[in-house]
C-alpha cells in the first residue's frame, strides 16, 4: 500500500468516515479548522451532513441533535471552543448522547497563541463539566494514532452513549507525515445498542454500570430527551434514590470499563529505575530521549498514555512496579502529573514541563532525567 | 382527531398562565393536521416554557437555556420528516440571539413559538430582552434603562420567511399556529402572554391590554413576501450525494533511493507570497518518493499575505519520532522576515548545517557553512526563491536529484504549471554551474 503525506487533521476526517461519521458541525478556530474543512469535502458527497454553527454553542448543539436522532456526529475545536462547549459536554454526558469531540489544543489561556501548540486542556475536559461526571480522553502521538483512536473514539461514544474527546494539539493536527499505510491500524466499528423488544424506557440500564438501548428521536416510538435530572422514563424526578443511582451509573460505565480502552505504548526496560511517562506529541522527544539515553548506557522505561481519562490506573501501577523515581513530562505546567502521583502515592513522580509554544526537546529530557 | 396531549403529565402551569392557554392551542392545530405523536418533536429550552416538552406525548428534546433552535436543526437535518416545533419564552430568545438570527437566515423548516411574556417567570420575575422599559420587575431599575427588541421585526430583518405576532387571547392563534405548522421554512409565532405568577403581581395585564399592546407594537400575519425562498434542508438535500469524494488514500511506492544516512532537518526562511509552504510540501513529497520518512510543519502569521512564511521538513532514513529540529542540517534564509521569526535556528547550528543566504538577506552570526546564493542574478524572482532552493539543496547534500525533484513535481503538482516551475529548476541548476 505504500506510505501518504498527511497531517493529524486529514486522519482524524479519515478515521471519522471510517466510523461511520454522518454529522459534523463545527466552527472555524486554529488549528481546528482543517478538520471542518476536510469533513466538508469528504461528507456530504457520501450523503452526510456538514454544518458550519453560528457558534461553538450552536455547533455541538447542532451535533446532539443530530446524534439523538440516529446519526454518528463529530465536532471539532480547541481550547476555546470547549469552553463554549462545555454546558453541552454537561448535557451530553448527563443525558446519555453519543458524541466525538476532537480537541487540536492550542496555547492558552485564553486567545494565548492560535499557531502554537500546548496541551493545556487535561484537566479542562475531565472537570469542565457541571456535575463533575467522568468523560473519556483519547490522546493521539501521530497522524496514524489520529485515524486509529478517532475509530476507538466513535466506538466508545457509541457503546458506552457518551462524549469523548479526541484530544491532539497543533503539532499533531497540522504536521504533516509519512505514514505507513500497510501499519495503519484499523478497528472494527462499533454501532450503539438499539432498544428491541419491550415497552421503551429512555434511561433504563441493565446494572449499576449499564448503557441504556437507544431509540432516535424521530422514529416510531415517541423518545424523550432532557437535560434535566431525570428518571429512567425520562421524566423529571427529585426521588434521591433515582438520582443516586443515576449518578453512579454514568460514573460507573465509563470508569468500571477503562481497562477495556487503556491504550498506551509501553517500552520496558529490564533494569531501568527510572519510568519516563508521557502522552501527546511529546511522546515523540520522549521516545527519542530514551534512545539517547539508553545508547549512552542510562536504561530508561517509557510509558506513552494514549487513555488520559478516565486515568488508566492499572497500567501505570504495572508499568511503575520497579521503577524508583517516575519522570512525568508535559507540554504544560503540571496536569496529569497529579493524577500519577495520587495513583503512585508512595513512589517518587517527579515532572518537568513547558508551555512557551515550543515543543519539549529530546536534549531537555535527556538532562531532567540525569538530573536524578 | 386525538390530542398529542400527555395524559400521565397534565400541565402543572400557575393558575391563569397564558403558557397553558397555547399549550392547548398548540394541541389543537396539531389536532387540525392530525398529526401523530411520533411524528412530532416538542424541542424545548429552560425556564417555564420548556415545560412544553413534558406536557405533550410526542418525541420531546429538552435542552440547555437558548440552545432550543440548535438542538432543533440537528434533529431536523437528520429527520426531515420529522415536525419539529421549538417553545421558548423571552429568556432564551435573549441569551440565544445568535441562534434565532442564523435560524432565521437559513430558513430551515422549524416552527417556533416565542412565549413571550415580559420576564423570567421561573427565577422571580427578572427583566428580559422583551420587558417594558415602564414594567415594574424583579430586576430593580435595569429595565428602565434598555429598549425591548421586537422579536417579529428583528426577525424578518434577519431573513426569516413567515413571521406571527399574536396575543395569547386571539381568536384566530389556532389557525395562525396551524399555517406556522405548514409552512415550508422557517416560521416564528411570537405569542403575547401574561404571568400571573410574577410579572403580573405588579403590572396588571388584562386580555383586552395585551390585544392592544399586540395592535400597538403590530400584527404580524404570516408570510415575509421579500423572505420568501427555498427551504434549507430541501437546498441541502439537493447537494448530497454530489461531486466526488476524495478517493482513498493512494499509497506512494518509492521510485529512486534518496541518499540519506542520518535524518537531516531542512527550514526555509521566507516570507508571505513566496511561495515558501508549497517548496517544502514538494520537497516532502520528493523525499517520500526516495523512500524516506518526513514530516512538515509550516509557521505564518494569521494575516497570511503579510510577514514570514517558514517551513520545517524533516527527512529521515528512519521513522520519524521528535518533529522538532534540534540541529539544523539546511537553513534556506531567502527573506528577512523569515530570517527575523527564526533567529533561534542560527544558535542552534553547527559545522554541519549548510546555510544557504540569498545576497540580499542579513544574517546572524552562526557556526553554519555559508553559501551566498545570487538568485537576482539568475532571474529567479522572489516568488521563486524557495523553489529553487530544492534544487540547490539536493545537490548540496546529495539526498536526491534535479531529475528526481522534477519527477515529483510532475506527479504532484497540476500540468499547467509544470512548465514554469522546470525554468526554475534550469535557472537554479546553472547557478549551482557557475
Ligand atoms: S411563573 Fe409565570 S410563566 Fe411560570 S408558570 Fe407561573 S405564571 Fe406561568
Amino acid at each position: 500500500m505504500g506510505r501518504i503525506l498527511i497531517d493529524g487533521n486529514e486522519a482524524v476526517v479519515r478515521g471519522a468516515l471510517y466510523a461511520g461519521c454522518r454529522f459534523f458541525a463545527g466552527y472555524p478556530i486554529t488549528p481546528a479548522s482543517s478538520i471542518l474543512s476536510g469533513m466538508l469535502e469528504a461528507l456530504p458527497p457520501a450523503g452526510g451532513m456538514v454544518m458550519q454553527g453560528e457558534d461553538e454553542i450552536a455547533s455541538i448543539g447542532y451535533c446532539l441533535g443530530a446524534s439523538m436522532a440516529g446519526l454518528k456526529a463529530m465536532t471539532a475545536t480547541s481550547g476555546p471552543g470547549i469552553s463554549l462547549y462545555s454546558e453541552n459536554i454537561s448535557f451530553a454526558i448527563g443525558s446519555e448522547i453519543p458524541l466525538m469531540i476532537v480537541n487540536v489544543m492550542r496555547q492558552g489561556p485564553s486567545t494565548g497563541a492560535a499557531t502554537r501548540g500546548a496541551d493545556g486542556d487535561v484537566h479542562f475536559m475531565r472537570w469542565g463539566n457541571s456535575g463533575g461526571l467522568p468523560v473519556i480522553v483519547l490522546a493521539p502521538t501521530s497522524a496514524p494514532d489520529c485515524f486509529t483512536l478517532t475509530v476507538h473514539a466513535f466506538n466508545l461514544a457509541e457503546r458506552f452513549r457518551c462524549p469523548v474527546f479526541v484530544v491532539s494539539n497543533k503539532e499533531i493536527g497540522m504536521t504533516r507525515e509519512t505514514v505507513d499505510l500497510d501499519r495503519l491500524e484499523r478497528p472494527p466499528v462499533i454501532d450503539r445498542a438499539i432498544h428491541r423488544e419491550g415497552a421503551f424506557l429512555p434511561f433504563a440500564a441493565q446494572g449499576p454500570d449499564g448503557v441504556p438501548p437507544f431509540l432516535p428521536l424521530g422514529g416510531s416510538v415517541p423518545v424523550r430527551q432532557t437535560s434535566s435530572m431525570h428518571g429512567p422514563d425520562g421524566y423529571i424526578t427529585t426521588d434521591p434514590h433515582q438520582i443516586q443511582a443515576l449518578v453512579e451509573r454514568l460514573t460507573n460505565k465509563v470508569e468500571a470499563h477503562v481497562d477495556e480502552f487503556s491504550f498506551y505504548d509501553l517500552d520496558a526496560q529490564a533494569d531501568a529505575r527510572t519510568l519516563l511517562v508521557t502522552y501527546g506529541v511529546t511522546a515523540r522527544a520522549a521516545r527519542t530521549a530514551v534512545s539517547r539515553l539508553r545508547a549512552q548506557g542510562t536504561p530508561v522505561s517509557l510509558l506513552v498514555l494514549k487513555t488520559l481519562w478516565p486515568v488508566p490506573e492499572r497500567v501505570i501501577r504495572r508499568a511503575a512496579r520497579h521503577a524508583d523515581r517516575i519522570l512525568v513530562v508535559e507540554m504544560n505546567l503540571g496536569q496529569l502529573v497529579h493524577e500519577i502521583r495520587r495513583v503512585l502515592c508512595a513512589q517518587q513522580v517527579d515532572f518537568f514541563g513547558l508551555m512557551c509554544g515550543r515543543l519539549i526537546r529530546p536534549s531537555e529530557i535527556v538532562q531532567e532525567v540525569c538530573r536524578d | 382527531m386525538t390530542s398529542l396531549l400527555n395524559p400521565s403529565r397534565p400541565p402543572v402551569f400557575c393558575p391563569g398562565c397564558s403558557h397553558e392557554r397555547s399549550l392547548h392551542v398548540l394541541d389543537r392545530a396539531f389536532q387540525d393536521l392530525e398529526l401523530g405523536a411520533e411524528d412530532v418533536v416538542i424541542v424545548s429550552d429552560i425556564g417555564c416554557s420548556g415545560l412544553f416538552d413534558v406536557f405533550f406525548r410526542t418525541h420531546a428534546f429538552h435542552g440547555l437555556h437558548g440552545r432550543a433552535l440548535t438542538y432543533a436543526a440537528g434533529i431536523k437535518m437528520a429527520r426531515p420528516h420529522l415536525k419539529v416545533v421549538v417553545t421558548m419564552g423571552d429568556g432564551g430568545l435573549g441569551i440565544g440571539g445568535a441562534h434565532l438570527l442564523a435560524a432565521c437566515r437559513r430558513n430551515m423548516d422549524l416552527t417556533l413559538l416565542v412565549l413571550n411574556n415580559f420576564n423570567f417567570g421561573m427565577t422571580g420575575g427578572q427583566f428580559s430582552c422583551t420587558t417594558p422599559p415602564t414594567a415594574r420587575v424583579g430586576s430593580a431599575f435595569l429595565n428602565e434603562l434598555e429598549h425591548p427588541m421586537d422579536v417579529c421585526r428583528v426577525a424578518a430583518a434577519a431573513g426569516a420567511p413567515f413571521v406571527v405576532r399574536r396575543s395569547v387571547f386571539s381568536t384566530d392563534l389556532k389557525e395562525k399556529l396551524r399555517e406556522a405548522l405548514l409552512y415550508p421554512g422557517f416560521a416564528l409565532v411570537d405569542v403575547w402572554g401574561g404571568c400571573p405568577g410574577r410579572y403580573m403581581k405588579k403590572n396588571p395585564l388584562s386580555p383586552k391590554d395585551l390585544e392592544r399592546q399586540v395592535a400597538e407594537a403590530g400584527l404580524w400575519d404570516g408570510p415575509v413576501e421579500e423572505n420568501v425562498r427555498e427551504e434549507f434542508r430541501t437546498s441541502y438535500a439537493a447537494r448530497l450525494g454530489h461531486g466526488e469524494p476524495p478517493l482513498d488514500w493512494q499509497g506512494i511506492e518509492p521510485f529512486y533511493e534518496a541518499s540519506l544516512v542520518e535524518p537531516c532537518g531542512v527550514v526555509l526562511l521566507g516570507a508571505a507570497g513566496e511561495r515558501v509552504i508549497s517548496a517544502g510540501a514538494l520537497l516532502a513529497e520528493t523525499a517520500l518518493r526516495g523512500g524516506l520518512h518526513a514530516t512538515q510543519k509550516n509557521e505564518y502569521n494569521i494575516t497570511v499575505m503579510r510577514g514570514p512564511s517558514i517551513t520545517e521538513v524533516l527527512l529521515s532514513p528512519r521513522p520519524i519520532d521528535f518533529t522538532g529540529i534540534e540541529h539544523p542540517g539546511v537553513i534556506a534564509a531567502l527573506a528577512p522576515e523569515g530570517v527575523a521569526r527564526r533567529k533561534d535556528l542560527f544558535e542552534a547550528a553547527t559545522e554541519g548545517t549548510l546555510l544557504l543566504r540569498a545576497a540580499d538577506v542579513a544574517v546572524p552570526e552562526s557556526r553554519a557553512r555559508r553559501r551566498d546564493v545570487d538568485f537576482k542574478g539568475a532571474g529567479i524572482g522572489r516568488k521563486d526563491r524557495a523553489l529553487a532552493s530544492l534544487v540547490l539543496i539536493g545537490q548540496a547534500t546529495g539526498i536526491f536529484s534535479v531529475e528526481q525533484l522534477g519527477q515529483t513535481l510532475r506527479q504532484t503538482v497540476p500540468e499547467k504549471l509544470h512548465p514554469a516551475m522546470e525554468e526554475v529548476f534550469r535557472k537554479a541548476a546553472a547557478l549551482e554551474a557557475t
